[in-house]
């Protein structure tokens, strides 16, 4: 039992930080309930999805600063697509966006894995490339949406369970149903062995570059779920990148992975997605001005990952 | 030992490499190496440092790809691609760093190679390992038991040949009894095993046969028996070089007296270190030896600045000191050589920059370097302590004897009054040793103290003027050179000598 808490240490506490936080935007406004735990969710809903994505390939030991590019072609792409088709076909694009997703993911995997250069480099590169081609499938944001995609994440599941927003479900599905065959894979295991040391994975066997193309690849995968998500939220495509990419990172970071990989997972990020947009939440219910709101989300992602660097630090000296 | 017959030892080699060269831009690593491996026989493939053995490992476990020549496994040509596709043609290696993921628990590790539980735990037990959980943090573990561990998956998947690179060099000294053992009774199973050891006793216990690599090619294949170990060396050194005089001096300096340069009092630290004390003058060479983790690897760090101690003080020609970094340390004139290589070099800078950096940083200060007496002194230690420089452009290049050339060569090039060597001599040839030791009595004599730290007890006798031995934390005994026999060591450092104040 005390193994198991040690090990899931910085999730318990993150969950614990996400409670208190909601217990004071209580406080603070009285009327924060139902409703307001479905819109924060719905707007988590992207933010969620871009830092699964970054998340796995920082896992790997690797990053991807085309997160949000990737989201806005995908975004796009679904837009467009979706403007004259029926319920049919939109689930054929779904897919197809999907797969358009895989596929950007591994071109920018094969870079960084066949020419060598760094990650942050090729990455870099391929934030412009993607922001270049979204705004080529869609020149202004317009398109359109099915309908029951845009259902599928606005109020609750009904019922007694009302106040379980659809938006929620959707996120733990779709990263579940993702995240939790490969986590029990051996796939999973070489992303994370990769991640850890990458010379003692070779020499234990693994396939270094396969496993780095495919992580990018599910990073893909997570962006084009985030970028349909998007979509469905405004119901058009917006060819011009939102700001996915460094929220992500700080998520991600906050979420306990560090940014070295081999650790973490990817719940604690999940759940540091909630607790950065619930501050922000609160401090606009403060009534707080927005240009210091950045300043004290940057001071609190500081000082939380300081603390918990010093308490593992102190767990290990004992 | 072994019931076959030379026939058909010849009949079936297991492993068989040929002509293999290897060049890396222009320096040439390999010219024409050769290893042949029989079924039930234990090879050691030996070389000084810098004789290409490093490279030849990676060839045979596929991790490079070798210019020419060829490797075959059981008779059939084998195109060894990587580590995984050695593996699945029946030669397992057992690297010399540990290859297993530290963010990892035992299991997955197990998962991750495809390494069957069962066995492995067998062998871990029989390897004398006792409390390991499958659910223990890979990276929370001690080396040695990372060492063992390695061993127990390289068995577990049955291999034809077993490739052990310096497998023994980190472990205490009932482990690596276990581990010979266990080594000899895979090749009575018919397996092959190769065999990569600087010490040369446990070469002569354990091997049949010995493959002598110098300068990238391979010059010789002797049968081990009594008494080979000096035509070995001969060979490995190449002719015209000297098979190493006995050192001069040790134990001759008088006890001096006077201010001693170092007094320790009452030294404590966490729950490794408890009680140490002990002076050192100056001119003097005193040995530390003990058991893994008895508390020397606290003792080195707080010494060094690392670390700061719980309780103790710290005279320094008899003044308090206290450490609050590493520089304060340096400015005291106390140079740490640490166990660990990579502790101390910036293994992708030149060779130049590595000596220079302790005398050109200039504790913390950010002005001009003197380039012309930095050039001057960096040349002259790289001639003093023969570093080869071919390699000179990143450190991570050179071989390990190198790089504890260079480890040592900067703190020559600062100069010092204590030196704190941590195990100098760890996993280097013999060539590099036998220069080591004379330096060593060399800086005494001019006066500097140093603190030697030894897992080889019989370098006790070639270096130190007396020994300490510590056990728990605690100091044990203190013997002078002439009593410090192997066995008087060993009980002390076992915690058997009387005087045991330090409980268990």
């Amino acid at each position: 039992m005390t193994r198991w808490i040690g090990k899931h240490a910085w999730n318990i506490g993150l969950a614990a930080l996400l409670a208190a936080l909601l217990g004071v935007t209580k406080l603070i406004q009285p009327e924060f309930g139902v409703s307001g735990v479905e819109s924060l969710t719905r707007a988590a809903l992207p933010f969620a999805f871009a830092t699964a994505a970054m998340a796995v390939v920082v896992i790997v030991g690797g990053i991807d600063l085309s997160v949000a590019s990737m989201m806005a072609v995908t975004g796009v792409t679904a837009a467009v697509l979706m403007q004259h088709a029926g319920d049919g076909s939109s689930v054929a694009v779904t897919f197809l966006t999907l797969l358009v997703g895989v596929a950007m993911g591994t071109v920018n995997g094969s870079l960084v894995v066949l020419t060598k250069v760094p990650d942050i480099v090729v990455t870099l590169a391929m934030l412009f490339v993607w922001e270049g081609v979204a705004l080529l499938i869609l020149e202004a944001p317009g398109g359109a949406v099915a309908d029951w995609l845009m259902a599928a994440v606005v109020g609750g599941l009904g019922g007694v369970v009302d106040w379980v927003p659809r938006a929620l479900i959707l996120m733990v599905f779709c990263i579940s149903v993702v995240w939790v065959p490969i986590k029990r894979s051996r796939l999973g295991l070489s992303i994370y062995a990769t991640g850890s040391d990458r010379a003692a994975a070779f020499r234990s066997g693994v396939a270094v570059g396969r496993t780095r193309v495919a992580a990018y690849a599910v990073a893909g995968l997570f962006c084009a779920l985030g970028g349909l998500s998007l979509t469905m939220i405004t119901g058009i495509g917006e060819p011009v990148p939102g700001p996915y990419l460094l929220a992500s990172v700080a998520a991600v970071v906050l979420g306990g992975v560090t940014l070295g990989g081999g650790r973490g997972g990817l719940l604690g990020p999940i759940i540091a997605v909630f607790i950065l947009r619930l501050i922000r939440l609160m401090l606009t219910l403060m009534a707080v001005d927005p240009n210091v709101t950045t300043i004290v989300e940057g001071a609190i992602m500081v000082i939380v990952v300081m603390i918990g660097g010093l308490l593992t630090l102190k767990g290990r000296r004992r | 030992m072994s019931v076959m017959t030379a026939e058909e030892r010849e009949a079936v080699p297991l492993l068989d490499a040929k002509g293999v060269s290897k060049s890396f831009g222009t320096v040439r690593a390999l010219s024409d190496a050769g290893l042949k491996v029989n079924a039930g026989e234990i090879v050691a493939l030996v070389g000084a440092n810098g004789a290409g053995k490093s490279t030849f490992v990676k060839i045979l476990t596929g991790v490079l790809q070798p210019d020419s020549g060829n490797v075959t496994i059981r008779g059939s040509e084998v195109h060894v691609g990587s580590p995984a596709k050695a593996r699945r043609s029946g030669l397992v290696p057992v690297y010399q760093e540990p290859s297993l993921i530290p963010d990892l628990d035992v299991r997955n590790n197990l998962r991750l190679s495809d390494t069957p539980e069962g066995p492995f735990l067998n062998w871990v037990n029989e390897l004398g390992l006792r409390g390991l959980r499958l659910d223990d943090m890979v990276g929370h573990l001690p080396l040695a038991t990372l060492r063992i561990l390695d061993l127990a998956k390289a068995l577990a998947c049955e291999p034809d040949v077993l490739l052990l690179d310096e497998m023994t060099a980190a472990l205490p000294t009932d482990l690596v009894e276990r581990t010979l053992r266990v080594v000899r009774s895979q090749a009575e199973c018919g397996r092959g095993v190769i065999f990569i050891s600087h010490r040369f006793s446990e070469i002569s216990q354990l091997c049949h046969r010995a493959s002598i690599l110098r300068d990238g090619a391979t010059v010789g294949d002797l049968a081990v028996r009594p008494g080979v170990e000096d035509r070995v060396v001969e060979m490995m050194l190449g002719a015209g070089v000297e098979t190493g005089a006995p050192v001069t001096g040790v134990g001759h300096v008088a006890r001096p007296r006077g201010t001693p340069r170092l007094e320790v009092e009452g030294l404590a630290q966490g729950g490794k270190l408890s009680d140490v004390s002990f002076e050192i003058h100056p001119g003097e060479v005193l040995g530390l030896v003990a058991l893994e983790g008895q508390g020397q690897d606290e003792l080195f760090e707080v010494l060094s600045g690392l670390l700061r101690p719980d309780r103790g003080v710290i005279l320094i020609d008899g003044t308090p000191v206290s450490f609050r970094h590493p520089a304060d340390a340096i400015a005291a004139g106390f140079a740490y050589v640490p166990g660990d290589r990579a502790e101390a070099l910036l293994m992708e800078r030149s060779v130049h920059e590595n000596i220079a950096l302790p005398f050109s940083t200039h504790l913390g200060g950010w002005g001009p370097i003197r380039l012309r007496r930095e050039r001057a002194s960096v040349g002259e230690t790289i001639n003093r302590l023969q570093i080869d420089t071919r390699a000179r452009g990143a450190v991570r290049r050179l071989s390990g004897g190198n790089q504890q050339k260079v480890t040592i060569g900067r703190w020559l090039a600062v100069g010092f009054r204590m030196l704190l060597l941590f195990d100098p001599t760890r996993g280097i040839d013999v060539r590099t040793k036998r220069q080591i030791y004379p330096l060593v009595r060399q800086l005494a004599e001019r006066g500097a103290s140093i603190l030697y730290y030894t897992s080889e007890l019989d370098e006790v006798p070639l270096v130190c003027d007396r020994v300490l031995v510590i056990f728990n934390g605690c100091v044990v005994a203190t013997l002078a050179v002439r009593d410090a026999n192997e066995s008087t060591l060993v009980r002390a450092a076992y915690g058997l000598s009387p005087r045991d104040a330090c409980g268990g």
